[in-house]
């Protein structure tokens, strides 16, 4: 999937990843798509309790070993 | 202004000696609903910390004057970032919950039941994030245990405290809500593990089995555990007697509600079994004897010392469970009014045979979620 800006969260804990997240979200334009790794086993709830809350949208989600992946499509 | 971290054991207290706390729980929406913090003076609110980060005004909204604030999440990291943030908005202090919603999970509250005639006493662990219940029995410097949790730390901690080794551990069936502390415990002190034979059938290492009947007697104060069959919760479940003095009922009857038969897949075969246990066997037994189960359901159960225990004869006046003498409209209630299964308890069931070997994160993960052991 195409992303706008790649997003390197691993290893970070909560509430790191999407406090970060959201200051590369606030960079973007409508439309543009955040593509996010994390390793923070609560990402994996609150990253799309965030994204839905702020009323982005998540397109894809993905988990490869550890890291959690999400491609955020801005509202 | 300063924000300082709370630890689970003072939040236990308040709950206990019902003081007042004023909770701003920060995790998403879904895992609040699930299960949070509570009391009967206790109030909570919910705003996830994702929404937060802009601002933290819709919070301080809402707090109250003269209050201790306590921030909650589900690690701790998140918890105290909010605090900070509304520290710095308000001027005033907050707490944040050390170890956050897993710690609270997993914090047992040693309270003291009472001594036994002849020696030796008797303390009962409330496990206040999950409700669950186990006990410690001492005689002299020997210790038993019923129904330990895989928190074992915290009892051999406690029995370090008391001077005491703990010896043998009994559980009164093979758990489905949370994973037993008892072969762990016996592993440990080179102790016995006492466990129904009929709910382990297909556990992968040795065992005592309690068998009907059988009874041990302990320590320097000779105190005796004796077993008494009472299936329904399962087909093995077991009570324990101690000294004839109190009696464990395990998850076949709780104080406020009885067990329910269907955490090993078998609700309409193993209705009449709960039934016999609870009408004929129980009503047979000593009605003095003081009932401790391994549950409880509401924080209504736990007494101004933070004791769940109550007079077997009473149970069978006030808890709604024992006032179904009709066999069909017990067996509709029975089966009718299940609540949701607990959180992974086929895992649970399988980690408690030997069958798996979860790491101590995936045990965590495994018994998060509120308890869901009685029929509501």
């Amino acid at each position: 999937m195409e992303s706008t800006k790649v997003f390197d969260a691993k290893g970070l804990a909560c509430p790191m990843p999407v406090v970060k997240a959201k200051k590369e979200m606030d960079k973007l334009e409508s439309g543009d798509i955040l593509e996010l790794h994390a390793t923070d086993k609560g990402a994996k709830s609150d990253i799309p309790a965030w994204a839905k809350s702020s009323g982005n949208e998540i397109v894809k989600q993905d988990q490869e070993a550890d890291v959690l992946k999400f491609w955020i499509k801005k509202a | 202004m300063s924000v300082k971290a709370m630890k689970a054991g003072a939040v236990a207290k308040k709950v206990i000696e019902k003081k007042e706390l004023f909770i701003v729980d920060v995790r998403n929406n879904d895992a609040y609903e699930d299960w949070k913090i509570e009391g009967e003076n206790i109030t909570s609110i919910n705003h996830p910390y994702f929404d937060l980060l802009d601002s933290v005004d819709d919070v301080v909204k809402e707090l109250p004057e003269n209050q201790e604030v306590l921030v909650v999440c589900a690690k701790e990291g998140s918890s105290k970032f909010i605090a900070e943030e509304l520290s710095e908005a308000t001027g005033k202090d907050f707490y944040y919950l050390e170890g956050g919603m897993k710690t609270w999970s997993e914090h047992l509250e040693p309270v003291k039941l009472g001594d036994l005639d002849g020696g030796g006493s008797v303390y009962q662990f409330v496990r206040l994030g999950k409700g669950c219940l186990s006990y410690m029995i001492v005689s002299g410097d020997e210790g038993a245990m019923i129904d330990p949790l895989r928190l074992t730390d915290q009892y051999e901690a406690f029995a370090e405290k008391l001077g005491i080794k703990v010896l043998h551990m009994f559980d009164t069936h093979l758990h489905a809500d949370h994973i037993s502390g008892g072969r762990r415990l016996a592993e440990k002190t080179g102790g016995t593990y006492y466990l129904p034979p009929k709910d382990a059938e297909e556990v992968t290492f040795k065992y005592e089995p309690a068998e009907d009947g059988k009874e041990i007697t302990f320590g320097p104060d000779n105190v005796t555990v004796k077993a008494a069959y009472t299936p329904g919760h399962t087909i093995g479940s077991t009570s324990y007697i101690v000294n004839d003095t109190y009696l464990f009922t395990g998850d076949i009857l709780f104080i406020d509600s009885i067990g329910r038969p269907d955490l090993a897949g078998l609700a309409e075969d193993w209705v009449g079994d709960l039934r016999e246990s609870l009408y004929v066997r129980y009503k047979n037994m000593n009605q003095d004897l003081q009932v401790l189960p391994a549950h409880f359901a509401k924080l209504k159960e736990l007494d101004d010392t933070g004791r769940v225990v109550a007079r077997l004869g009473d149970l069978y006046e006030e808890n709604t469970g024992l006032q179904v003498e009709d066999e069909d409209e017990f067996r509709r209630m029975v089966t009718e009014n299940l609540p949701p299964q607990p959180n992974s308890y086929k895992e649970i069931r399988q980690t408690n045979m030997g069958k798996v070997n979860p790491d101590s994160e995936e045990e965590t993960e495994m018994e998060i979620g509120p308890n869901r052991c009685a029929v509501s």
